[in-house]
C-alpha cells in the first residue's frame, strides 16, 4: 500500500478506491512506527510515569541515533582518504560552520543566509500548494459527484499527471514571462493531481447511509457539502494533500535551479558552480529536514481534522 | 382514510435492459399510533417497501399518502432508523442528534429549546451519559439507541425501523425491544418496522404483515396480534394467543412461502 504514496503509482480514478488507504502512509517514506507502549494509566505515581516516558523515548530515538552515527562513521572513513570526490562530515561541518551559525545574514543580491533561501522556497510552495489545494479539492469534488464530469475529465487528468514537473517550466516561463509566477505554477501543477484524485475517490466512497441520512433530513447542497461530504472525504483529501506537499517540495528545488534568484534550489546550483560541495551537502540536509517537517505538518493537520472520521 | 395509506405500490428496476419487478400491488393501511411489522424472507422486497415509504426510492406504480399528503421525497416526517445505525462518525452522540434537531426545528425552536429537546431525546433512550462520546467509542446497542433518539427527535409522523435490532446480540436486542415498546406506549408513535425475527414481530406489533417471496412480492397475509399492552416477554412465552400468533407466522414463512432456496 505504501506504493500509493509515490506519484508513479497513483492509479487511475476508477480503481483507486482499494489502492488509496485512509491515512495513507504519506510521501516521505517514513519507516513504520515502532509499536508504542500502552499509555500509562491515570493516577499512577509520577516516578514510574516518567520512567516509562523515558523508556518510550529511548526505544524511539535510540535506534535512529545509532544508525546515523554508524553512517557518519562510514562516510568519514570512505571520504577521508586523499583524492576523495566528496568531503567527509568533519570537513563539511568546518566548511559550512559560518552558514550554520548565521542563517540570517543578507549581503544583498543572492548572497543571503540559508534562512532567506529556504523561506523564499517555502513561500513559493505555500502559494502554489494552497492554490492547488483549493482548486484540487473543488475539481475532485466535481469529479467525485458527477459521473459525467468524471468521464470527461479523468482521461485528461490521467495523461496530464504523468508530465514531469520541470516539463511545465518552459511553457509557464513563456506564459508568465517571469520566474516567480512560473515557479509557483510548477508547484501548483505538480501537486494538484494527487489532491484531485484522492478527493474524488473520497467523495465517491461516501457511504450511501450518509447520503440517506442527509436525504431524510433534507440537507441542502451547501449543508451536505460541509456537514457530510467534507468530513466524510477528509481522510482521503488529506492523503492527497500529503502526497501533494511532498511533490511540491521535490519540484521547487528543481525549478529554482533553472529560474535562479533566491531559493534553496538556486543556492544548491550556485554552490555547484563554485564547487562548494560542503554547502551542497548542508543544503541537502536542510531540504530533507524541511520536506519531512512539511509532511508532518500536513499529517498532523489531517489527524486533527479527521479525528474520529476513519474509526467506524 | 388511514393515517398512512400505501395503495397499489409496485416497483421494478431495469438493469441491462431486463426489468425485474420487485414489488407488486402492495396495499397497506396503517392507523395513527399503530405498530406494524413487515416480515418476510430475505430478498422479498421488504426493505424496498420501507425505502419507498421513506421516499428514498420512487414507486413505479401506485402511491403513498401520509396524513393526507402524497409521499414523493424523503423528509423528517418519516424518520428512518437504519439497520447499521448510520451515525456520522466524526460527530459526538449529542452532535448526531443535534444535526437532526437543528435542521428540523430551526426557526421553530430557540437555541435553548433545541438543546433541551436533544437532551430529552437522549434521556429517552438512556444515552445522556455518553452524550459527548463518538460512535466509535460506544457499543452497537448504544449506537442503535442513538439512531432511535435521532429519529424520534425529528418528531416524525411515522417512524420507520429497518431491521433495527438485526445486528445486535440477543440480550442487547431484548433490552432494546423493551425500550422501544416503552417509548411507543409513552409517545404513541406510528411505527412501521421491518424484521425477520418472528418473536420480535409478535412481541412488538399490533399487526404483522407477511410478504410473499419475490420477484413480484406482495402482501400474503396480515395477522392482527390482539395481545393486551403492556406486554411482557416472559408472560408471552406461555400465552396461548401469543403462541398461536407465532405458529401462524411460522406456518406462513416456512410451509406456505418457504424461502426460495429451500423450496427449490
Amino acid at each position: 500500500m505504501s506504493m500509493t504514496a509515490t506519484k508513479a503509482a497513483l492509479p487511475p480514478l476508477r480503481r483507486t478506491a482499494e489502492a488509496t488507504t485512509r491515512r495513507g502512509s504519506g510521501h516521505a517514506g517514513t519507516l513504520p512506527r515502532m509499536a508504542q507502549p500502552a499509555a500509562a494509566p491515570k493516577r499512577t505515581p509520577i516516578g514510574p510515569k516518567l520512567a516509562s516516558l523515558a523508556g518510550s523515548l529511548a526505544t524511539r530515538i535510540l535506534p535512529p541515533l545509532v544508525v546515523i552515527a554508524l553512517l557518519l562513521l562510514l562516510w568519514q572513513l570512505l571520504c577521508s582518504r586523499p583524492g576523495a570526490g566528496l568531503p567527509p562530515p568533519t570537513k563539511v561541518l568546518t566548511d559550512t560552520w559560518d552558514l550554520i551559525v548565521d542563517p540570517f545574514f543578507d549581503n544583498g543580491g543572492i548572497d543571503k543566509g540559508l534562512f532567506w533561501h529556504i523561506s523564499a522556497s517555502l513561500q513559493r510552495v505555500a502559494i502554489g500548494f494552497s492554490l492547488a489545494a483549493v482548486v484540487g479539492v473543488a475539481l475532485g469534488t466535481l469529479v467525485g459527484q458527477s459521473t459525467w464530469a468524471m468521464r470527461g475529465l479523468d482521461p485528461l487528468f490521467q495523461v496530464l499527471r504523468t508530465v514531469p514537473p520541470l516539463a511545465w517550466l518552459p511553457l509557464s516561463l513563456a506564459a508568465f514571462r517571469d520566474g516567480q509566477p512560473s515557479a509557483i505554477f510548477v508547484i501548483f501543477i505538480t501537486s494538484i493531481w494527487p489532491i484531485i484524485i484522492n478527493t474524488a475517490v473520497g467523495i465517491r466512497n461516501i457511504p450511501q447511509d450518509y447520503r440517506n441520512v442527509s436525504a431524510v433530513l433534507r440537507l441542502n447542497g451547501f449543508e451536505f457539502f460541509y456537514k457530510i461530504m467534507v468530513p466524510s472525504a477528509a481522510p482521503y483529501i488529506f492523503t492527497g494533500l500529503r502526497i501533494g506537499i511532498g511533490l511540491s517540495w521535490l519540484a521547487i528545488v528543481a525549478a529554482e535551479m533553472l529560474i535562479g534568484g533566491v531559493g534553496i534550489g538556486f543556492f544548491i546550483w550556485d554552490a555547484w558552480n563554485s564547487s562548494k560541495m560542503s554547502e551542497i551537502i548542508l543544503a541537502l540536509i536542510y531540504v530533507g529536514l524541511i520536506g519531512f517537517l512539511l509532511d508532518r505538518v500536513v499529517a498532523l493537520a489531517g489527524n486533527l481534522v479527521t479525528r474520529g472520521t476513519s474509526a467506524h | 382514510m388511514a393515517y398512512l395509506d400505501i395503495s397499489k405500490v409496485g416497483i421494478s428496476f431495469a438493469r441491462a435492459g431486463i426489468r425485474t419487478e420487485v414489488l407488486r400491488e402492495v396495499d397497506l393501511q396503517v392507523e395513527r399510533g399503530e405498530y406494524v411489522s413487515i416480515i418476510g424472507h430475505s430478498g422479498c422486497g421488504k426493505s424496498t417497501l420501507l425505502n419507498i415509504v421513506a421516499g428514498l426510492l420512487r414507486a413505479t406504480a401506485g402511491g403513498i399518502l401520509l396524513d393526507g399528503k402524497e409521499v414523493n421525497a424523503p423528509g423528517p416526517d418519516r424518520a428512518v432508523v437504519f439497520q447499521n445505525h448510520s451515525l456520522l462518525p466524526w460527530l459526538t452522540v449529542r452532535e448526531n442528534v443535534g444535526l437532526a434537531v437543528d435542521k428540523v426545528f430551526r426557526g421553530r425552536k430557540s437555541r435553548a429549546e433545541r438543546r433541551d429537546w436533544i437532551e430529552e431525546n437522549l434521556r429517552l433512550v438512556n444515552m445522556m451519559h455518553a452524550a459527548e462520546k463518538r460512535p466509535a467509542e460506544i457499543s452497537g446497542g448504544m449506537k442503535q439507541r442513538v439512531g432511535i433518539a435521532r429519529a424520534l427527535a425529528m418528531e416524525p409522523k411515522v417512524l420507520l425501523l429497518d431491521e433495527p435490532f438485526g445486528a445486535l446480540d440477543a440480550l442487547t436486542r431484548a433490552h432494546l425491544q423493551d425500550q422501544v415498546m416503552e417509548i411507543h406506549a409513552r409517545l404513541g408513535n406510528t411505527i412501521l418496522m421491518i424484521t425477520h425475527d418472528v418473536d420480535e414481530a409478535v412481541l412488538l406489533s399490533d399487526r404483522i404483515v407477511m410478504m410473499t417471496n419475490g420477484p413480484s412480492a406482495t402482501i400474503g397475509h396480515i395477522l392482527p396480534i390482539p395481545l393486551p399492552r403492556p406486554r411482557n416477554r416472559l408472560e408471552l412465552v406461555e400465552d396461548a394467543a401469543s403462541v398461536h400468533a407465532r405458529a401462524a407466522v411460522l406456518e406462513f414463512l416456512y410451509a406456505r412461502h418457504a424461502a426460495p432456496a429451500l423450496a427449490a
